[in-house]
């Protein structure tokens, strides 16, 4: 389920940490990371290791934005849409990104390459950013956005 | 200008490494530190007069003085979740400053009996928990933190562990649920993180720019630091601006700094040259002040006798092609969005909010609906488990009285006056 030195590296951390129930969320990120999405065998697969309940585990991811029981996209586009960012136009952004990928927010296109999120702030109001997996791209323009997004293959 | 011993800092090139931060008299101040008893440390804190800067701006130092000197383990965790809209200063430390923090969080663990210290960090920071990470490793290599740290016998292990995308968990109880593997419901308080923190063992939770002073503090003196800024908020604090300024970015400023001088000299003024309609002083979960209200030094009291709140110092700037109805509208997406959902005012009455709202923008507002926004928030304040339910409903409540006439030219002419007007 995780690459062998992946998991090397969380058995080294539940060394440090007082309790090893810390680990959840950690697990979690990096079936994440690799697979896109938490599926049930990932559940039972964390539940285990971490002799937790999987139904649990599924009470807690479900919690959180990160993760996501349906695969996301190959690039997983994420918009800001809070105040600062829609005082400087993150709307018509939005609805320029929208239009170019054809998807709503909160969809993932047919072949699986893009999912396209609005999210909340991500700390970077003074240059309204967007995020692209884990890398954030700032003082975004029309062509700017055209060119990242050409860019993903 | 930029003023102050974060942005001297800030501005030398390299600084994230440990040798160039050594030789800027990096931990200096952990070594005087550790040759000081926990309780001077403390006492010299307490001297500084420094307030907390998550956001609720409560004395940093009580909160250590509640750790029970004869129970053991004690927790340190370092509050990087910077979730408040507005807010990117913790960014900026742990990006270019790294081992301040580090430092920071060192001489704050000796400090409280800690020799465990947890930096919660949002995800979205991937860059910078990297950062951190390596940071530790480096500060690990040179005897800066774990074992027997500069030969003084105290340990310190520091983790850096990353959130998974939740506002809620910045809050420092629902922090600690999360930390322990679970679902970010904050917990009732009290008891206090102080007595019953991570795992149950008494837990000081303290924000990157409060922990990222302290080294400052030690070194320099209490009694230096309190010399700056107001008798009741002292020292210098970060302000990040946003919104519709000519330059927006972060500023460090002695306290009591006045916000007009900040926004028209140092952003550059209003960008367009258009006037100023409002600003939020401390994140959206403060109330904003209106143009006249504006005039006002950044202090804890000076904003509070505004009836509003200096928050985490997140300064957003709005012009007068702004809709306070909009805006009020983002706020109550966002706390809808993130109410956890454990009380029912707060699950239930912000999507209500919402709804009330989006109709009013969107020209589909009644008459009542003025008094029906300002009863659900009356009745979601001061009715809530944790501060979320305040910190949409207060905002949102100030919006309505303060720009009242938008929201009666909504609902009169039937859409958003401001629409194509921009
Ligand atoms: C909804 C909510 C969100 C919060 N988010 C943050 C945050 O992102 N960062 C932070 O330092 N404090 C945040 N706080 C404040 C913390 O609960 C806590 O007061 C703070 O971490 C204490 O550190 P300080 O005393 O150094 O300010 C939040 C509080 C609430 C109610
Ligand atoms: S006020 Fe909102 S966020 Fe806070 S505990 Fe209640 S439901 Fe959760
Ligand atoms: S409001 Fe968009 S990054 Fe903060």
């Amino acid at each position: 389920m995780i690459p062998e030195e992946k998991l090397k590296e969380l058995k080294e951390m539940e060394k440090i940490y007082p309790d090893k129930r810390s680990l959840l969320l950690p697990y979690l990120q990096a079936i994440q990371d690799i697979y896109r999405y938490i599926s049930d065998e990932a559940i039972e697969f964390v539940a285990k290791e971490l002799s937790l309940n999987p139904s649990f585990v599924l009470g807690v991811l479900t919690f959180y934005t990160y993760f996501s029981r349906t695969k996301r996209g190959k690039y997983h586009i994420q918009v800001c849409r809070n105040l600062s960012c829609s005082l400087l136009g993150a709307e018509s952004l939005i609805d320029y990104i929208s239009k170019r990928l054809s998807l709503k927010p909160g969809e993932t296109s047919s072949d699986g390459r893009f999912t396209f999120s609005l999210v909340e702030c991500l700390g970077c109001c003074d240059r309204a950013p967007m995020m692209i997996n884990d890398k954030y791209y700032t003082d975004l323009t029309l062509e700017k956005v055209d060119e990242i997004l050409s860019s993903l293959r | 200008m930029n003023e102050g011993p974060f942005s001297q800092l800030l501005k030398v090139d390299g600084i994230n490494k440990i040798e160039r931060y050594l030789e800027q008299g990096g931990y200096s101040a952990l070594k005087k530190a550790l040759g000081m008893k926990p309780d001077e440390i403390i006492e010299e804190v307490k001297t500084s007069g420094i307030r907390g800067r998550g956001g609720a701006g409560f004395p940093a130092v009580v909160k250590w003085s509640f750790i029970p000197k004869d129970k053991r383990p004690v927790y340190l965790v370092c509050n990087a979740d910077e979730g408040e809209p507005g807010t990117f200063k913790d960014r900026y430390i742990i990006e270019k400053i790294p081992h301040l923090l580090l430092e920071g969080i060192a001489i704050s663990s000796y400090a409280v009996g800690a020799n465990f210290a947890l930096i919660y960090i949002r995800w979205e920071y991937v860059r910078e928990a990297e950062i951190l990470k390596n940071a530790i490793r480096e500060a690990k290599e040179k005897g800066m933190l774990g074992k027997n740290i500069m030969g003084s016998g105290f340990d310190l292990e520091v983790v850096v562990h990353r959130g998974a995308g939740a506002y809620i968990c910045g809050e420092e109880t629902a922090l600690l649920e999360s930390a322990e593997g679970k679902r970010g419901n904050p917990r009732v308080k009290p008891p206090f993180p102080a007595n019953v923190g991570l795992y149950g063992a008494p837990t000081v939770v303290n924000n990157v720019e409060t922990l990222a002073s302290v080294p400052l503090i030690i070194e320099k003196g209490g009694k230096w630091y309190a010399s700056i800024g107001k008798p009741k908020s002292t020292g210098f604090k970060l302000f990040a601006v946003s919104g519709h300024v000519k330059k927006p970015g972060l500023y460090e400023k002695p306290m009591g700094y006045p916000l007009l001088k900040l926004i028209n000299e140092d952003c550059g003024g209003i960008r367009e040259e258009r006037k100023l309609k409002a600003v939020i002083p401390g994140g959206t979960s403060t109330p904003p002040l209106t143009a006249e209200e504006a005039d006002v030094s950044l202090d804890y009291e000076s904003i509070q006798e505004k009836g509003s709140m200096l928050g985490s110092g997140a300064i957003i700037v709005m012009d007068d092609s702004t809709c306070m109805v909009y805006v009020a509208k983002k706020l109550a997406d966002f706390y809808s969005h993130e109410s956890c959902g454990q009380c029912t005012p707060c699950r239930e009455g912000m999507p209500w909010l919402k709804e009330i709202l989006a109709r009013i923008e969107n020209g589909l507002g009644e008459s009542d609906d003025i008094p029906l926004l300002m009863d659900i928030c009356t009745g979601i304040l001061g009715r809530t488990l944790c501060p979320l339910g305040d910190a949409g409903a207060l905002p949102i409540l100030a919006y309505v009285k303060k720009f009242r006439e938008e929201f009666e030219a909504h609902i009169k002419e039937k859409g958003c006056p401001f629409k194509g007007k921009k």
